[in-house]
Formats: C-alpha cells, structure tokens, sequence
C-alpha cells in the first residue's frame, strides 16, 4: 500500500519536473521574442543564455546523480566529460568559421595559423560535418569513460580511491589541454564562434533555438535516467550501492553495471557540455580545472542525491545564487561554496527533494497505519522499527 | 582417485592460503557428498571463513585444488561465475540490501539473467512473483515482503538472507554463523528451516553454538591452525582428546 503510494510520488515528481521544462521551454523564448524590449515583461538575451547555462549544469548534476546517488560511484571528474562534449561542440563551430577568422584561412582555425601549421591535424577532421561532430559529443566521452572505467571497475578500485583517480583524470587533461601543441587552441580554448547549422549564433532567435534544445536534452537525459533507474538494473545499481560483495556472491558481474551506468553518465556529461558551449561562446582548458567538477557534486548534494529531480533542482538554485554571489562578493565564492556544502552535508544531509520526500513518505506511513489502526497486519510484525515508532506516535 | 572426484559435490584437497606468512589455512582437505549437511567448528582464527573466502572465489588459495561437482576447478574462477554454479554464500552478519523491500531482495537474487542489458529490459513473470510468494512463506517474511529490508529485525534478515540464497538455487549452501544473535526460538526456527533445505541442497555450516550444531545432528568438522583437526559425530568429536585440548576444553 505504502509502496504503491510512494510509487506515485515519484511519478508527481517527474510530472513536475517535465511540467516545469515544458513552461520553460515555452515562457523563455515568448518573453524574449514575442514581448517587446521595451516592456516590463521583456526577457533579455542575456537571461535567455544564462538560464540555457543554468539548464547544461542541470543536466551535468543529473549525470552525476545517476552514478553517484544510485551506484554509490562518487566522481571528482565529471567536468572532464562535460569538457570533453563541449570541446568536440567547439572543433564544429571553429571549423563553421571558415575564411572569416582573422587571418581568413579557409580551413584552418586562427590559432593554427598563429602557430604556423600548414594543415589540419587529423582529429580535426570531419568536425565540419554536424552529425560527425555531434556523435563525436558522445562517444569521445563515453570512449575514455569505458577504457577508464573498465580498468578502474576491474581492478575493484572504489570509494575515495576511485574519487581521487577521477579527480587526477581531469587534472592531466587540463594540462594536457592547455599545450598548445595539442591542437586545441591551447590556454586559449576555441573561441569567436560565428554561426550554428547556418544559424548566427549571437542572433536572439538562435539563441533561444539554443534554449529549447537544451531543456529538450535535460527532458531525454532526465527520462533516460529515470528508465535506467526504474529498471530490474536500477535495482541492482542500488544494491551495489548498499553491499556490493553480496551482489557479486548472488552472481552478479558488478563492475559491467558501474561500467554500464558510467558510460552512459559520461555521455550525458558530454551533451550538457556540447550544449554549454554555443551559449556561452568559448570552450577553453578552466573547464577541465577539478573545481569545476566538486561544484557539480556540491548541487547534487543540496538538490538530494539519489532524487534525479533534486540533481536538477540543485544544479539550477546553487548556480543562481552564484551568479548572484560572485557578482556581490567575488573573492568569496569558494567559501560560500565550502560553507553550503558544509551546512548541506549537516543540516540536510539528504538534501532539498530528499528530506521533502522524507517528510512525505513519514506522513503517508503514519497515515497508512492509522487507516489500519483496527487490523491485524500491525502487531504482526512486532520487529518492524518503524512501525513500533509510528505506534508509539500514535499511541 | 577421478571416480571420487565426480562423486564428491565439493572436493578441496592440499589448499594453502598464507597473509604475510600467516598460513590461514594449511594442506586443508575437505569432501562434501550431495545432499549432506556438514557443521564445520573450530576456534576464533582456524581459518572457517578463509575456507568460504576459497570456495567462493573471494580469495586465491596459493596451493591445492577447489573443485565443484567434480568438474568445474574453482580457483581459476570469480566470485559471480561460481555463484551462477550454484554456489550461494550467507555471511556472518547477515547482509542484504537495506534500501530495498523484502521483495525486491527475493527478486535481485532469484535464478534469472545476470547480464547488464538482460536486467535492463527484464519483466517479472508471473512464474517468478509465484516463485517469490513461496520463497516469502518458506522464511517466514509473507507479512513483510513491502517492509524496507533496513526496517526488519536482526532475526528477520538473517531469514531473508537465507531466502535470498534459496532464491538462486544453489546446489550448496555456505552459512556462515546462522544463529548469531537470534533468540533461542528464532534459533530453533533456523535449524528447522536448514534441516528443510538440506532435503534438496547440500549445506555447510560454520557455527560457535554447540547446541545448535547438536540440534542439526549431522557430520561435525573440526578445524584447527587452518587444517581439519577431526571429523565425525558430534559424540565423537567430543570425546577426541586434542579437540577438547584445542577447543572444547577451554
């Protein structure tokens, strides 16, 4: 009875959370487009990408929620991934340029001829073609994932071990990523963008284009999630999660579902980040700095890890209030940041969705038993903590 | 020498396990025929759950050969293929997983495919709700099998563990100190409950309670440094001097 009804919560949760996208996805354009400028209810361009952004983080904190809340795999390194997608979103858009960069080469990027090279390296290649590009968001990030994963997951490297490799992960490709030998633009990333599929990418239509397709990647990613997570494989992800020696001892290969939940997590991570970088009109190695990837486990841990919507919800609210903070008081944002986590971790351990859905699931216990108050079920199970408190409650 | 080999449902035989050293277990050489039950006794560090470590495909022995059913060479196998043998495992403190409900602890464990897309896209039939139903019954959890695995009694999960092994069945069970815990009437219940399972299964069970193990009446193996110190009947065993020495004396 209990279970059916907390089955429906979560079903209200996900409604909301495509309700909400739906409205998004609606309101944001309409109020930028349609209302004129100069109205009060004029939503500027700059509010229109700011929240796009917003939208790419949520979408990151809902990857990292799928490995971290319901696996228990806790990833320092995410940004890497993100990074990853959006540097391959970035060889697009450099190589869409053509002859209007600077010194007017009609294939190479500006960096390439300021560095004298004559031609394309060959990973350059094929990044002029969309489709190429955009497979290229998943798979580069899903490939390094899997070799990483397979051999993490194989050698049985967990917990704050696996946290730490993840964390050096990101740190060597930053440094890889900022030579400029490399041939990605070097301390300076990719950068003066000029058009999407044809589309000019400062217009304010192809700005809210960008929005839409945003929030339509956070609706795919949330309902991806939410099938993996509903699956038999979800439960067997929590149960590796809860006691993973007893997984394997009934036959289960543990590490191809961490392998499984990781790749597709690091997918995920690849599109936010391809989806970042139109918006935000650069792709440079501070994407990759581990920073970067902590303040993504920081919004799953306020939003509620192990909820997907309270990964979403955290990735929004903890970045609106650092476009407020940093803009107040910019020297202090890492304590700010330091200080939420800390209070999170005490106060609200299972952070916004969590405790409310806590507080839900209480209150429809107490109800179910006192709707059975007068049946037999109750004193049969007499073990049963829970219910001997809710009968002291009632009591 | 190949004729026992196929008799015997376990056979270890000359296997060493050493830490740093420590031989935690040494030359041990154990039979188990089908469909016997055997109680296996000895002192705090004589090496019982390195033997189940072994078995399992936890740990390596670095001498001696584990063999199952006569054919399959477990040490070269992992803890996941010798489960899908049918070999289940109880641990000592009992463990299962406390996030989900008493169902979904039976269904995770029953015989089913254990591949990554075949959970992906996998349904419950309606032979296995049937198969959970009984496997509730058999452990006495019908009432709870929506009660969150965390929410139950100690006794409680040790019986939904050993549901969870029945649930895979296997050809042998491995339990690790059943009754640890439990109250003398949970403690009656589970050598019932063993004796029941024995009648289809063969079943090794590590145990301190002596009464317990005299209620299970079976063959009684007594390990000793990592090695069998003596077998026999419990009455038998009792009355071997060095046994007492080592172990029951004390």
């Amino acid at each position: 009875m209990i279970f059916h009804r907390l089955k429906h919560i979560s079903w209200d949760l996900a409604l909301g959370v495509y309700v909400t996208l739906l409205v998004l996805a609606i309101a944001v354009p309409f109020f930028n487009l349609v209302v004129p400028e100069g109205s009060a209810f004029h939503l500027s361009t700059y509010m229109v990408t700011l929240l796009g952004k917003y939208m790419c983080y949520a979408l990151l904190a809902l990857a990292l929620d799928l490995v971290w809340g319901y696996c228990g795999i806790l990833s320092l390194g995410h940004g890497a991934f993100f990074a990853l997608g959006g540097y391959a979103m970035g060889m697009y858009l450099m190589r869409m340029i053509g002859p209007r960069g600077v010194y007017g080469d009609p294939v190479l990027p500006d960096f390439m001829v300021f560095l004298n090279w004559k031609e394309l390296p060959w990973y350059w290649l094929g990044f002029d073609i969309f489709p190429f590009a955009m497979l290229m968001v998943v798979l580069v990030p899903g490939i390094l994932a899997f070799a990483f994963g397979y051999l993490a997951f194989r050698s049985r490297v967990t917990g704050v071990y696996f946290s730490i490799i993840t964390q050096a992960l990101t740190f060597a490709l930053l440094l890889a990523f900022f030579r400029n030998d490399m041939g990605f633009g070097g301390n300076n990333g990719l950068t003066d963008f000029k058009d999407i599929l044809g589309f000019d990418i400062q217009s304010d239509a192809t700005r809210s284009g960008l929005f839409i397709v945003t929030i339509a990647a956070l609706a795919a990613g949330f309902a991806i999630c939410r099938a993996i997570v509903g699956s038999k494989l979800g439960k067997v992800l929590l149960a590796v999660r809860d006691a993973e020696s007893r997984t394997r001892f009934l036959g289960y290969r543990t590490d191809r579902y961490k392998l499984f939940v990781w790749v597709v997590s690091a997918c995920l991570a690849g599109v936010a980040g391809a989806l970042y970088v139109p918006q935000v009109g650069i792709i440079n190695p501070s994407e990759f700095a581990p920073a970067n990837s902590i303040e993504a486990v920081v919004w799953v841990a306020v939003g509620g890890r192990g909820t997907l919507a309270g990964a979403i919800l955290g990735g929004v609210l903890v970045n609106i209030f650092k476009t407020w903070f940093t803009g107040a008081l910019p020297e202090f944002w890492l304590f700010a940041l330091g200080a939420l986590f800390v209070l999170v971790t005490l106060l609200l351990p299972r952070g916004i969705i969590g405790t409310a859905l806590h507080y839900r699931e209480k209150h429809l216990e107490k109800k179910a038993s006192e709707d059975n108050a007068f049946d037999e079920i109750a004193p049969e199970q007499p073990h049963d903590e829970a219910q001997e408190e809710l009968e002291r409650a009632g009591a | 020498m190949t004729l026992e080999l196929s008799r015997s449902l376990l056979y270890l035989d000359d296997i060493t396990v050493s830490f740093d050293g420590f031989k935690a277990l040494n030359a041990l050489s154990l039979l188990i025929e089908p469909g016997e039950m055997r109680a296996i006794i000895g002192p705090n560090g004589a090496g019982k759950t390195t033997m189940m470590d072994v078995i399992t495909g936890k740990t390596r022995p670095d001498e001696g050969s584990a063999m199952f059913a006569g054919r399959h060479d477990l040490t070269s196998m992992d803890e996941a293929r010798i489960a899908n043998l049918g070999i289940g495992r109880k641990f000592q403190k009992p463990t299962v997983f406390e996030s989900h409900t008493v169902w979904d602890n039976l269904l995770l464990a029953l015989k089913d495919s254990r591949g990554v897309f075949g959970t992906l896209f996998s349904s419950t039939s309606a032979s296995q709700k049937e198969a959970i139903e009984e496997l509730l019954e058999t452990v006495h959890l019908t009432d709870a099998s929506m009660a969150m695995a965390a929410n139950l009694s100690h006794g409680q999960k040790q019986w939904l563990e050993i549901g969870m092994l029945l649930a895979q069945d296997p050809q042998l069970l491995l339990v690790d100190e059943p009754v640890a815990g439990m109250t003398d009437a949970e403690t009656a219940q589970t050598a019932q409950l063993l004796r029941k399972i024995n009648e289809t299964r063969s079943v090794v069970v590590v145990e301190h309670d002596m009464t317990f193990v005299r209620d299970l009446d079976v063959k009684v193996t007594v390990l000793h440094e990592g090695s069998v110190l003596a077998d026999g009947s419990l009455d038998h065993i009792s009355s071997n001097e060095r046994v007492i020495e080592v172990y029951l004396g004390r």
